[in-house]
């Protein structure tokens, strides 16, 4: 067996190629930069402000915690419909175990310091026995993940109605609370901090994975190249941290309680808000999905399954199994973005979550997830659901009226995997 | 005679009331090529996915080295040292060589994730002998060419020291040149000892390969000989009447 194929020269390599990024990749991030210009000239510059930033991140966090999960699900040609209804029936078990079962039955008085973390587990748990039962029925009893899933749409957005009769529960737990965003930030300080350790972190890694490389005695691209992609990453990661930490509260906040910020009075008090625990939260959930999707088996058997269903059974993966843990993962992190929704409201309501599973599918798509499955990443749907969500708000803040934004933010979805199909079709990809 | 490396014993296996495979028995020894020759749905396919853990089978044994051996699954098969290359090549298109070379046995470090930095360097050994202009290690095998492909599932089959080799029509997809090679390789695994169950429709290409033909027909298998015994009409009569011209009547 040969190839007879003459070996293509590379006389010349482009910038990015030198660098080995992934062009894909530098088009999302482009696409978003071009979306927050645009606005910023249209709202004369209130686009891109600190406080801007920090909000379109909040507001971002709940569909891309839940958009990672689903593209697991997508790359393994399932689809998934519940989301939004299985967030919502989560933070209704969250919120009743918090505000009525733990204080009126096990008799933990409000406030309790164990009432938030028993909540979030109790919700936690709910997300993963939902989704591995909605797993089952598609792995084991071969019904279409479609139809499943939307059953499930139906069942658990009502599930979670009849749970808290359609009222709205709360005031949510003070301490589940934190995290909704701007009500549970960091501070300047362990921004910093967390902002370093992070950088440190990242350039650890790039420079392990190359010593790696020259152990196995592979091609590295140049020493220079290297330093560009560590000192690019650690300067995102830092400018990032430097935008939240420029958002200072606004004075009239700090006058209701000083001490929350560190000062004996309000008087010549300045604090910023920092890095919001949701934020972190996602960081912490993009980091474990990808090290998923790239360095574990679970990973490759996801992108195994869906490259080639048949070939990833005759290798000995149980796929049904699979299905289960997939979707069971969905429940879970479907729990975990309830938690930032509800602490963002303070409240569970009956609508909460409500039509995210729309948003969550068209963040994966957007971020470059294909539907024929086996392709997809993880930092792709965060960046589509920050796409999506810099759509929205900029329009808001423009004064689109709501039909148009809709129908803006549609058109853009369809769009976007035109482009990704011509990207591929230019690659010369088969898929 | 020794014990044989691989015994089915009356094997059957049914897809709704289509006895695809009925009552088949068959041996192959150590060193041995045994070509399986038929009709398209013979059964052959099927009754090689019953030993390589795809299929079921309804009734029947199968013995491994004189030992009963039970497989319900592929990863079953593989624990028995069959390794199987599927006629379609069982390929993860969106992955590369080496992501298909290991699926399903990943080398791990010793935090429990891929070590994706060994399994490569793996490769890129077991390349360079078996197809040695292959250099396209980090592009999904989609982007490879058949031959390429083939080279990728013949690897899988031989880096984890098959015992039992069961290729379904490998040389279908090849040049002349490619087909060369395979019959190379099938010489070189024979002389290593290994068994080889063969399956193609080109007669005279198992003449020259096998040791030995079983023809199947409607499920049943009409007989098996050894190659030195029989000429292409033989078979070729067996296949088209499902009648054994040298069976003892």
């Amino acid at each position: 067996m040969s190839d007879h194929s003459p070996t293509t020269p590379h006389p010349k390599r482009s910038l990015a190629q030198t660098l080995q990024v992934d062009m894909r990749l530098l088009g999302m991030i482009g696409s978003f930069f071009a979306v927050c210009i645009v606005f910023n000239i249209l709202t004369d510059g209130r686009f891109l402000t600190p406080r801007n930033i920090f909000n379109l991140t909040i507001q971002t966090v709940s569909v891309a915690i839940m958009a990672t999960g689903m593209v697991f699900v997508i790359v393994t040609r399932h689809i998934d419909l519940s989301v939004g209804a299985l967030l919502a029936t989560c933070t209704a078990v969250m919120a009743m175990t918090q505000t009525q079962w733990l204080p009126n039955i096990v008799g933990l008085e409000l406030g309790h310091p164990l009432i938030p973390w028993i909540a979030i587990a109790a919700g936690l748990i709910t997300g993963a026995a939902i989704g591995a039962g909605q797993g089952w029925l598609i792995g084991y009893q071969g019904i279409p993940a479609f139809i499943v899933t939307l059953g499930g749409l139906l069942i658990w957005r009502n599930v979670g109605w009849w749970m808290t009769d359609g009222a709205t529960i709360g005031p949510l737990d003070q301490t589940y609370i934190l995290f909704g965003g701007i009500g549970g930030t960091l501070g300047v300080f362990w921004s910093w901090i967390v902002g370093l350790v992070a950088s440190l972190a990242a350039v650890f890694g790039l420079w392990s994975a190359r010593r790696n490389k020259v152990a196995h005695g592979f091609t590295v691209k140049p020493i220079w190249a290297e330093a560009v992609v560590m000192t690019l990453t650690a300067g995102a990661i830092l400018g990032f941290v430097a935008i939240l930490n420029a958002y200072s509260v606004p004075s009239r906040v700090i006058a209701r309680n000083p001490e929350l910020f560190g000062c004996a009075t309000a008087e010549g008090c300045t604090a910023a808000y920092g890095l919001p625990y949701s934020v972190l939260l996602l960081s912490v959930v993009a980091i474990v999905m990808t090290v998923i999707a790239r360095r574990t088996r679970l990973g490759r058997y996801i992108f195994a399954t869906g490259g080639n269903p048949d070939a990833a059974q005759l290798s000995g993966i149980n796929t049904r199994l699979l299905t289960v843990k997939i979707f069971a993962m969905v429940g879970v992190l479907s729990a975990l973005a309830g938690i930032v929704a509800s602490a963002r409201l303070g409240y569970h309501t009956n609508d909460i979550g409500t039509l995210d599973e729309l948003r969550v599918i068209a963040a994966a798509v957007i971020g470059g997830t294909a539907l024929s499955g086996g392709i997809g990443t993880i930092y792709g749907a965060i960046i589509g659901a920050l796409i999506m969500q810099s759509l929205q708000s900029g329009m808001a803040m423009v004064g689109v009226d709501a039909p148009y934004q809709n129908i803006v933010v549609g058109a853009v979805l369809v769009l976007a995997v035109w482009i990704d199909i011509q990207y591929r079709k230019r690659m010369g990809a088969k898929l | 005679m020794s014990t044989p490396l691989v015994e089915m014993k009356n094997v059957s296996i049914a897809f709704g009331g289509v006895r695809a495979v009925d009552d088949v028995s068959i041996e192959l020894h150590a060193g041995e090529v045994v070509g399986l020759l038929g009709h398209n749905g013979a059964g052959k396919s099927t009754l090689i996915k019953m030993l390589s853990g795809a299929y079921k089978m309804d009734a029947g044994e199968i013995w491994i080295e004189g030992t009963r051996a039970t497989i319900n699954s592929p990863a079953d098969s593989r624990d028995y040292n069959i390794e199987t290359i599927y006629q379609t090549l069982a390929l993860a298109d969106n992955l590369d060589a080496a992501s298909n070379l290991f699926l399903g046995r990943e080398l791990t470090t010793k935090f429990g994730l891929l070590d994706d930095g060994k399994m490569e360097a793996e490769t890129r050994k077991i390349m360079a002998r078996l197809n040695p202009n292959f250099k396209k290690l980090k592009e999904p095998v989609s982007a490879l060419s058949g031959g390429q492909r083939q080279s990728v599932a013949i690897a899988r089959a031989v880096y984890f020291n098959a015992k039992i080799l069961i290729m379904d029509e490998p040389t279908a997809a090849l040049g002349v040149h490619e087909t060369a090679m395979v019959a190379e390789l099938i010489g070189e695994l024979k002389k290593q000892g290994l068994g080889i169950f063969l399956i193609s429709h080109d007669t005279r290409e198992m003449m020259e390969l096998c040791d030995r033909v079983a023809v199947m027909k409607n499920g049943q298998m009409i007989g098996s000989e050894r190659v030195e015994d029989v000429t292409e009409d033989d078979i070729l009569s067996m296949i088209i009447l499902g009648k054994n011209p040298k069976a003892k009547t």
